[in-house]
């Protein structure tokens, strides 16, 4: 069962991100980002890992993907992008190093895996249910990268609004009222 | 890694999960030397960030320890920090640019 269940959506997890970098308009790469993303959002519940699953799809498929999709509507970019490339050598230089990639990892994959002492922050397959075991380990072994987790949001929200400003405008100030302040100071 | 699944019953280690992951790893690698399109390279650090998803919890899942859910879910934080820096610079530089693609900035250009 688990095997028929992981080659489907194997395979639509790499039709969808084949389809990410081969389909011309960007709306189409995001939509096929979506299904490669609840794809994998399956293959965590296969591994004993729900809660990453659910986040996965609210936090990826639902905000990320949207903002993506927010971006290519309110920059109007979804027209296909010319196909001349100014660097016409760097293409296959690029596919063969994909290739080169994915061949050591896998190879790598197939390596028998060093041992050694397992740490303890938890077991996954206790009786208290996943939740519980990722929040017991967040809130104790990984408190410390939490807490600068927020800072990192904090920087986040602060610089994406200061980047999103179009720049040099005072706040509070409109487009019309921004013109006639040049116009002031480029007069005076 | 196609055939099999129908004729016997396959045993899924972890190996496959890996190799997958890897994959998607890949792809979005290649995507990302690619494209010019500075959304969609976007889109592909998306897939190497699954990538890597997958192969901490298939870790987290083959040795017993939640460590590496933990992990996935700073990664998803940092992703989701990334997109919105990402996409407030792609914003700034259409509108002062007029366009969105990876040939636009070559301010840098000897």
């Amino acid at each position: 069962m688990e095997a028929v269940i992981f080659f489907i959506f194997a395979a639509t997890a790499l039709v969808g991100a084949l389809g990410v970098v081969l389909a011309k308009n960007p709306v189409h790469s995001a939509l096929f980002l979506i299904i490669t993303l609840v794809s994998v959002a399956i293959f965590f519940v296969l591994r004993d890992a729900p809660l990453l699953a659910a986040v996965q799809v609210i936090v990826y498929a639902g905000a990320i993907v949207v903002l993506f999709l927010f971006v290519i509507m309110l920059l109007g970019v979804d027209r296909s992008e010319t196909l001349s490339d100014p660097l016409p050598f760097q293409r296959p230089i690029a596919i063969l190093l994909g290739v080169f990639v994915v061949v050591e990892i896998v190879l790598l994959a197939g390596r028998t895996w060093s041992t050694g002492a397992r740490s303890v922050r938890g077991e996954i397959g206790s009786t208290e249910n996943n939740v519980e075991t990722v929040a017991r380990s967040l809130f104790t072994d990984f408190l410390w990268p939490f807490e600068i987790t927020a800072g990192l949001l904090v920087i986040a929200v602060v610089g994406g609004v200061v980047l999103a400003r179009r720049s040099g405008q005072r706040p509070g100030v409109s487009n019309a009222g921004k013109a006639e302040l040049e116009q002031e100071e480029t007069t005076s | 890694m196609t055939g099999g699944a129908s004729t016997a019953i396959v045993t899924i280690t972890e190996n496959y999960y890996l190799i997958l992951a890897a994959l998607l790893f890949g792809i979005g690698a290649v995507g990302l030397l690619v494209r010019r399109n500075v959304l969609v390279m976007f889109m592909c650090v998306e897939l190497m960030l699954n990538g890597a998803n997958l192969t901490f919890v298939t870790f987290a899942d083959s040795l017993n320890d939640v460590g590496g859910q933990s992990v996935v879910f700073f990664t998803l934080v940092v992703a989701a920090a990334e997109v919105a820096i990402g996409l407030a610079i792609i914003v700034a530089i259409f509108r002062r640019r007029g366009g969105a693609t990876a040939d636009d900035l070559d301010l840098m250009k000897g």
